[in-house]
């Protein structure tokens, strides 16, 4: 699904410097990262879903190269193939929870809201239990229910990969629990792959993988 | 369309600051449309009614009050002239004279006093009732009628010009008998009496019942101390009413001059030249030719402040809608990372700017129509005040 081949990314003028020989993840497996701030983490993320590009190296998606792409087609690529969950939910204040989900619909290109979207918006919504509470505005909504809307807004396209930025950093332990629980639920109903940053070493076991950034920023192995 | 649906839903869910944006911009856009409309409406009535005055003769002095007076009844007044001078024109044989006296005032709009020439000469028609016939009765302007909400067999009481004048102006109730047509110009907002009516109201006319004491023994000739002036004109007691003093010396603020032709014209002009002469004869389209060209060159000036400010202002909202644009950065950077295209944040930023553009425009079109629809009544306040 996703491979990374002697990857090198630094910020201009930075001293941070991530180098990756090697890294690769399944087509459906569930892989948490972890490791101290500033480790390179969320850069490993944009860096696979082609927000910022390497100095060299390669990111493969499937059979794509993303890190060959141009700006457009990356830009496609994330609205298409691949859906984000952030730690501050990042919905708009101004769209009720429907359209937050249906957002992508309206930022892609050549999508459109149909009657199917709209079910579908719909579906995942109940699925996530905020049927009956589509037509809030997000400040109308919970910390938890935000976070649940974000997930709809990830899932809404039928991504082949989700990237979670500590998407339940910000959650208290009841709906860290329960979002977790969705978002392992939904992206193996729909077969994605789940690439999850996180510093909760708790829910470390329910991944198929950890990939830790502690030792030497780029770290490799097994789950426990 | 979708940039449009998120612009507008992002504009209707922050109304406040949209509001306030709309509006400034809206005020920006209009204030430069109202002024050229009122400018131009102004040039209009000033030229056209100024062109439409030949001559107008009054007490030397500002000839701009003068003509101001004698055109749209302006409060700006000069010392009066007397009967005397309109005598002096009809005795010419040169022009006819047609008295002002613009001195009163009844619920808020000035008393004409004049004669049955005016009339003709303005080109006034009657839109309801009849034409004045008598002493103490009144023809209202349109607009007058209609603000007042008064018709034919109705009264309007003129306004005392000092509470303690004592010896002087007393409040005459005026009779209605008839409404003008309405014309769009300053004889829309006067009520009209006959001069003598407007000398009764200054107190050189008046009716009151029988001087002498009935009461008195026969043979007697005793003065009542308790003469009861009338403050209404009727059938009953019209006959009461006279006048003291020298016909010579009653006042009026102007008199409008209808040269017979262009060379009456020009020896009326010639009498009234010297200096010494306590008296001037204007020719209202010179006068106001001379305040339109200086309104156009403070206007030349008023459009360089209005494009400075203006500027200043719409960098202001420049500056507002860049700081949302700066608020909304973690909006725009979401929507970049799940995939919108860089022309789609372009356009939904787009969007809102052109929603808020046009609406602005709207409102500043609907506020000048507004304001153009009624240029006349607007125009017409502003020169008599």
């Amino acid at each position: 699904m996703i491979t990374i081949k002697d990857l090198c990314f630094a910020y201009p003028g930075g001293d941070f410097q991530l180098e990756i020989p090697t890294l690769s993840l399944e087509a459906g497996e569930k892989v948490a990262v972890v490791g101290p701030s500033g480790t390179g983490k969320t850069t490993l993320l944009n860096l696979i879903a082609g927000i910022t590009v390497p100095a060299s190296g390669s990111v493969f998606m499937g059979d794509q190269l993303v890190s060959a792409m141009t700006d457009p087609e990356r830009r496609a690529l994330r609205a298409s193939r691949i859906g984000f969950v952030f730690q501050d939910f990042a919905l708009l204040d101004y769209l009720s929870a429907r359209e937050n989900i249906l957002f992508p619909y309206r930022i892609a290109a050549g999508a459109r809201i149909d009657a199917q979207a709209r079910a579908r918006a719909q579906e995942l919504a109940a699925s996530c239990g905020l049927a009956g509470k589509l037509d809030r505005h997000p400040n109308a909504l919970s910390q938890g229910e935000q976070q649940r809307v974000a997930l709809c807004r990830a899932l809404i396209m039928q991504p082949q990969l989700v990237l979670a930025d500590e998407a339940t950093g910000n959650l208290d332990p009841a709906n860290k629990t329960a979002i977790l629980d969705l978002l392992f639920a939904r992206t193996a109903e729909q077969g994605a792959t789940l690439l999850a940053v996180t510093h909760d070493h708790e829910l470390l076991p329910r991944f198929d993988r950890v990939i830790d950034f502690s030792a030497f920023r780029r770290t490799e192995g097994p789950a426990a | 369309m979708n940039a449009f649906f998120l612009a507008f839903a992002y504009l209707r869910y922050h109304w406040a600051r949209s509001l306030v944006l709309v509006l400034v911009t809206a005020l920006i856009l209009s204030v430069p449309l109202i002024s050229q409309v009122l400018l131009n409406g102004s040039q209009t009535a000033l030229t056209e009614r100024a062109a439409q005055t030949p001559l107008v003769l009054g007490r030397r002095g500002s000839q701009l009050d003068l003509a101001m007076n004698a055109l749209y009844f302006s409060d700006d007044r000069a010392e009066p002239v007397t009967m005397a001078d309109a005598d002096v024109i009809w005795d010419s044989g040169l022009g006819l004279p047609i008295p002002l006296n613009t001195a009163f005032e009844t619920n808020g709009a000035r008393i004409i006093g004049t004669s049955l020439e005016y009339f003709d000469f303005r080109g006034l028609e009657l839109a309801e009732g009849r034409q004045m016939a008598l002493l103490g009765e009144a023809l209202l302007g349109a607009k007058v009628a209609d603000r007042l909400g008064l018709g034919p067999g109705d009264t309007v009481v003129s306004a005392p010009q000092n509470l303690f004048d004592l010896d002087g102006v007393y409040p005459l109730e005026l009779n209605i008998v008839g409404i003008l047509a309405p014309t769009g110009t300053a004889d829309d907002e006067g009520v009209f009496v006959d001069v003598k009516t407007s000398w009764v109201i200054a107190g050189i006319g008046h009716g009151h019942d029988g001087v002498l004491d009935e009461a008195a023994t026969p043979g007697e000739i005793v003065a009542s101390a308790s003469i009861v002036e009338f403050n209404r004109i009727t059938q009953d007691n019209i006959d009461s009413f006279h006048f003291h003093g020298d016909p010579g010396d009653y006042p009026v603020s102007a008199i409008l001059v209808a040269p017979n032709d262009a060379r009456a014209a020009t020896i009326l002009r010639g009498r009234y030249l010297d200096a010494e002469n306590p008296v001037q004869l204007i020719v209202p389209k010179e006068v106001i030719g001379e305040l339109v060209g200086r309104i156009f060159r403070i206007k030349a000036l008023l459009d360089a402040v209005t494009l400075i400010i203006g500027g200043a202002a719409l960098a202001a909202v420049a500056l507002a809608v860049f700081l949302t644009y700066r608020l909304r950065d973690g909006e725009i950077r979401t929507a970049f990372k799940i995939g919108a295209r860089r022309g789609m944040i372009l356009r939904l930023l787009a969007a809102e700017t052109f929603i808020i553009l046009c609406t602005a425009g709207a409102i500043a079109f609907g506020i000048t129509f507004a304001v153009q629809s009624n240029g006349s009544t607007i125009v017409a306040w502003l020169l008599a005040t």
